[in-house]
């Protein structure tokens, strides 16, 4: 970002990458998934590199308001000394904080979730989404609760899969009811209390029910918490756990 | 002598009302023991929620058997209620069944109470059985003890009477109107029940009375009167000592409810004002406080009054139906957190704190309790995901999700007691602004792998 101010240029939009896309390896692949996407329909966009910081979401949610406010704060700094206006990420808690609860601090943007915004792109004719090898396979998409419940965004991730011309199938709790993957609130960073059973083994249970091929996701610690789930039940050769925007990278071979 | 049922009725009714009035009172103070909320904000939204969710049922029918029985038992009570305005003026002016000059209309307002009346007893006389012959598993969950489980009951069966004592009253009265018609009963009381109304459900009720004598039938069509009305009067005041109190917050907390993205958690203002100093460059750091300036307020809630109205009024809303806790993640993998629970903890101790000031002359007395472990457990608190499955599972909008925040932020802001593992994400976030312990320089990396 900063080359582009240096420059007087100013993107269409900016890429929040988020700590999961910057630093997992696992959530990594889906960051580059979708710079692949952005280069393919010719999305003038920029990232914040070492400049961005951790949303403060999971402090917020963990009750350190205090710590969620100072990375709020110096996030929208640099943002709006960018002039930024829109911003697009693909980790729903960095979507849902920076939409909902930076206006109210003095950052106000347009934020999309990823597979919003490349819906919009294949709205636009911008970005072709086609079958390719998904064609005919079996999916079925797990809702992340910032993106479903949290912000009412039930249909982009489905309509893009539908056009990957799969056979979307839908899990018993899905949409408004879709059951968490466990790692919201926190408690990706810590074990969980004691119980029958952890969550992201039953919600992955619920959806091997599905007899997938693909397990869709829309949020990096779901996928985190699903493909342990896969691997619990010893099923990682048979069933992959995929971003959207991986699965639409991947079916056109980018 | 002959005005002696009159103004019994009218002693009846006031202290009824009265003593009814007296203890919505209470819970009313009670409720303004919370912090105050401002919801001036969203008027439109806030009435569509109130037809739409609490009188229009919107969400009830998300389960559809509990939705569809729950609205009969709900058109059935609110419509019957008209009939309970005849009697309120039979009562206290010794008429008898004073509407009937409406005539059609009459016939088919008692026509459908009856069949209303029917559906409401077999609705509830299937809750009953859902709750105790199938035993539904969220009305046996470990806060369903003796007390809520016994209420629960005692609504049914309060229901249960109220309806048969209605359909009672009106074949002992049809019966009466039969006999009257026909010339077998004469007496000066027997010619009231002239003929009015129609009975498409007593009508088969009144056959049992045949051949009892007119004084016999005016003794339980009395009876069946008086006894359905005072039941209404005694059901009324026992709401505020059940968890029945939702049919009537559940429109003001559906009005004071949520109409924000439900992803969007309150950012504390006494936070960003301390976050808006240490971030001032000009900002003095051995500046003393003001003369008289008002002590930083707490961070976060340890006991009922650190809530707000909203949540508090949540607490005496929740009816404990359990729709929370069926779709708590924490809850459905054996996790001793239930939100269901931390309402009813919160109500709990709204009401054992209320119950203190008012022996107390209006000032608490501290008890040595707190709404914090000794209601509600930190365990309880810490496997909540923030998934919001439980305030988009509640039909009346309660958020109780909202609760479990305020209390973490009690436990980290003022007693840094957050689990071990947390307290090196936020170390993490802090040093290296992102939750894992790496390096602020390799955000970037990626850019160059392959």
């Amino acid at each position: 970002m900063a080359e582009y101010m240096a420059q007087g240029k100013k993107p269409e939009v900016l890429f929040w990458v988020g700590c999961a896309g910057s630093f997992d390896d696992r959530a990594k692949k889906i960051t580059k998934a979708f710079v692949k996407l952005l280069h393919n329909a010719k999305v003038d966009f920029a990232v914040l590199g070492t400049e961005e910081g951790c949303t403060g979401d999971p402090a917020k949610r963990a009750g350190n308001e205090f710590l969620f406010q100072m990375q709020a704060m110096m996030n929208i700094e640099v943002l709006n000394g960018y002039e930024i206006k829109k911003v697009v990420t693909a980790c729903p808690h960095c979507f849902n904080t920076i939409a909902n609860e930076y206006p109210g601090l003095g950052g106000n943007f347009e934020v999309m979730h990823h597979t919003q915004f490349l819906k919009a792109l294949m709205n636009e004719g911008r970005l072709k989404v086609e079958g390719g090898k998904f064609k005919g396979k079996r999916i079925t998409f797990h809702d992340p609760c910032y993106l479903g419940r949290a912000n009412n965004e039930y249909e982009a991730p489905r309509e893009l899969l539908q056009k990957l011309e799969v056979e979307l199938t839908e899990m018993k709790r899905c949409k408004s009811r879709g059951l968490c993957c466990g790692a919201g609130g926190a408690q990706m960073f810590k074990e969980p209390e004691p119980g029958k059973r952890d969550v992201n083994i039953e919600r992955t249970d619920e959806a091997l029910d599905t007899k997938p091929d693909v397990i869709a996701a829309g949020c990096p610690f779901c996928n985190t918490m699903l493909t342990d789930g896969v691997k619990n039940f010893n099923k990682e050769g048979d069933v992959a756990v995929m971003d959207v925007a991986e699965m639409i990278a991947s079916a056109q071979d980018l | 002598m002959q005005y002696i049922p009159n103004i019994l009725f009218f002693v009846a009714l006031v202290a009824g009302i009265g003593y009814f009035t007296m203890n919505m009172r209470k819970v009313i103070g009670r409720i303004k023991l919370g912090k105050e909320v401002d919801a001036s904000d969203n008027t439109k939204q806030r009435w569509s929620n109130v037809f739409r969710i609490a009188l229009g049922q919107s969400k009830m029918v998300v389960r559809p058997v509990a939705g569809l029985l729950h609205i009969i038992v709900y058109v059935g009570f609110i419509i019957i209620n008209i009939e309970v305005l005849e009697i309120i003026i039979d009562g206290l002016f010794g008429t008898h069944r004073v509407l009937s000059f409406l005539g059609p209309v009459y016939d088919f307002l008692i026509g459908s109470f009856e069949i209303l009346a029917l559906l409401v007893l077999l609705g509830v006389i299937f809750f009953w059985t859902r709750r105790n012959i199938q035993k539904i598993k969220r009305f046996w969950a470990r806060e369903m003890t003796s007390w809520p489980k016994n209420d629960a009951n005692y609504i049914l069966y309060f229901e249960m009477v109220l309806m048969v004592l209605f359909l009672t009253m009106n074949a002992a009265d049809l019966a009466l109107q039969n006999g009257v018609a026909s010339g077998a009963y004469t007496s000066e009381t027997a010619s009231h029940y002239i003929q009015v109304g129609s009975y498409p459900v007593s009508q088969f009720i009144a056959p049992l009375f045949e051949g009892m004598t007119e004084g016999t039938l005016i003794i339980i069509e009395r009876s069946a009167w008086w006894l359905h009305i005072l039941g209404i009067l005694v059901f009324l005041n026992y709401l505020y000592f059940s968890k029945h109190l939702h049919i009537i917050l559940a429109f003001p907390n559906v009005y004071y409810g949520k109409v924000k993205p439900k992803g969007q958690f309150q950012n504390l203002d006494s936070v960003t004002s301390e976050v808006k100093l240490m971030m001032d460059p000009s900002a003095d750091p051995y500046a003393a406080p003001a003369e008289g300036a008002e002590a930083p307020a707490k961070f976060g809630a340890s006991d009922v009054m650190d809530l707000s109205r909203t949540q508090l009024l949540n607490a005496y809303t929740c009816t404990e139906c359990g729709r929370c806790t069926s779709e708590c993640p924490a809850n459905i993998t054996g996790k001793k957190l239930s939100p269901r629970k931390i309402m009813m903890d919160t109500r709990d101790r709204l009401v054992e704190v209320g119950k203190n000031m008012e022996a107390n002359g209006g000032e608490f007395k501290d008890d040595g309790k707190q709404l914090l472990d000794d209601y509600i457990l930190r365990e309880e608190l810490w496997a909540c995901t923030t998934c919001n499955a439980c305030v988009e599972a509640c039909p009346v909008s309660i958020d109780p999700l909202s609760i479990i925040m305020d209390m973490r932020q009690y436990l980290v802001m003022e007693q840094s007691a957050a689990p071990n593992e947390l307290n090196v994400t936020m170390t993490n976030i802090e040093n290296n602004s992102a939750p894992w312990p790496f390096n602020q320089m390799d955000r970037l990396n990626w850019k160059n792998e392959v």
